[in-house]
């Protein structure tokens, strides 16, 4: 499945796993707190309305 | 029409709606093309052999690295001359996406180095502009962090990203400017169209770049928009503290029901 990436094997695996870790890490980060805050914030909305 | 009527609020959240799941597909296939053609299905270069496909990320997050600290200090301008709220709230919301595009440029450029250079590291004028552009960004960051005051906040991350801008400018061209260092001078100098890389390695290299470029528009959209709601929580809070504060005027602080 892999292309023989000869003696640079290591290297090159090791940089494509850092990159697309700390890629999927921004884009996993984002998206959490994105619904966290739209969560609480529809709530507190809820909230408010209720009151009023 | 005027671009300012997206400094509203309403609107960027309005069109920012609309925009985000296309961005969002469009940077996903082009970013998923450029890497599955660039790993899979480009050959080994004659001198770098197989670290070559380092290029499909480490051109492209050196770029938005350096295009992401552009971007904040157009924010931060734009909010210290017109003091519109939204694009200082997108300069903040950029500036994680900036820093992660930072680590891989300089995380990939390392372990590129080791093999063709016979070091993860040297003080070459390049690299060393890129330091400190990480280390602008987590200054730029933290500063944001440190206080409360939202306003105050960001004026202060202005005049630091103004700051930095130098060393983002520094990061691109200081290979021109220092003629001398490991790093090699760019391999796609947009002003000449005299690139050093064979087409069998640039059309992947393409759709990468356009694929990161899209991908941090679009992550920078949905923090920005994350950004306004967090703030709007905010002061939603603060009224209902407030309204408390008022029904209870002689409640000790201690015994208030938000407290």
């Amino acid at each position: 499945m892999i292309p023989d990436l000869g003696k640079y094997q290591d290297t090159v695996l090791s940089a494509y796993g850092i990159s697309l870790l700390l890629l999927a890490a921004i884009i996993g980060l984002s998206i959490w707190r994105a619904r966290a805050v739209k969560r609480q914030l529809d709530a507190t909305e809820a909230r408010t309305n209720k009151r009023q | 029409m005027s671009i300012w009527k997206y400094a509203n609020p309403t609107q960027f959240m309005r069109t920012s709606a609309w925009l985000l799941p296309g961005l969002s597909v469009l940077a996903a296939l082009c970013v998923a093309t450029g890497l599955v053609w660039g790993f899979f299905f480009t050959p080994d270069d004659f001198r770098q052999g197989s670290t070559v496909k380092i290029i499909y990320l480490h051109v492209p997050s050196a770029l938005m690295a350096i295009n992401a600290w552009l971007m904040m200090l157009v924010a931060s301008l734009i909010w210290l001359i017109r003091r519109h709220h939204v694009s200082a709230l997108a300069a903040k919301a950029a500036a994680p996406v900036g820093l992660v595009m930072t680590v891989i440029a300089l995380a990939t450029g390392a372990i590129w180095g080791e093999p063709m250079w016979g070091t993860y590291w040297a003080w070459d004028p390049r690299l060393t502009s890129f330091l400190i552009l990480f280390l602008f960004y987590l200054g730029y960051i933290a500063l944001w962090q440190a206080i409360e005051t939202q306003d105050t906040a960001a004026d202060l991350t202005s005049v630091l990203c103004l700051v930095g801008s130098v060393f983002a400018l520094l990061s691109r061209y200081a290979v021109n400017f220092w003629n001398q260092g490991l790093h090699q001078g760019t391999s796609v100098p947009v002003a000449t169209g005299e690139r050093s890389v064979a087409d069998v390695f640039f059309v992947p290299l393409v759709f990468s770049m356009v694929g990161f470029g899209l991908l941090f528009v679009a992550l920078v959209l949905l923090r920005t928009r994350t950004e306004i709601r967090s703030r709007r929580l905010h002061a939603l809070l603060a009224r209902e503290r407030a309204a408390d504060t008022r029904v209870a005027p002689n409640t000790p602080p201690s015994e208030s029901p938000t407290s």
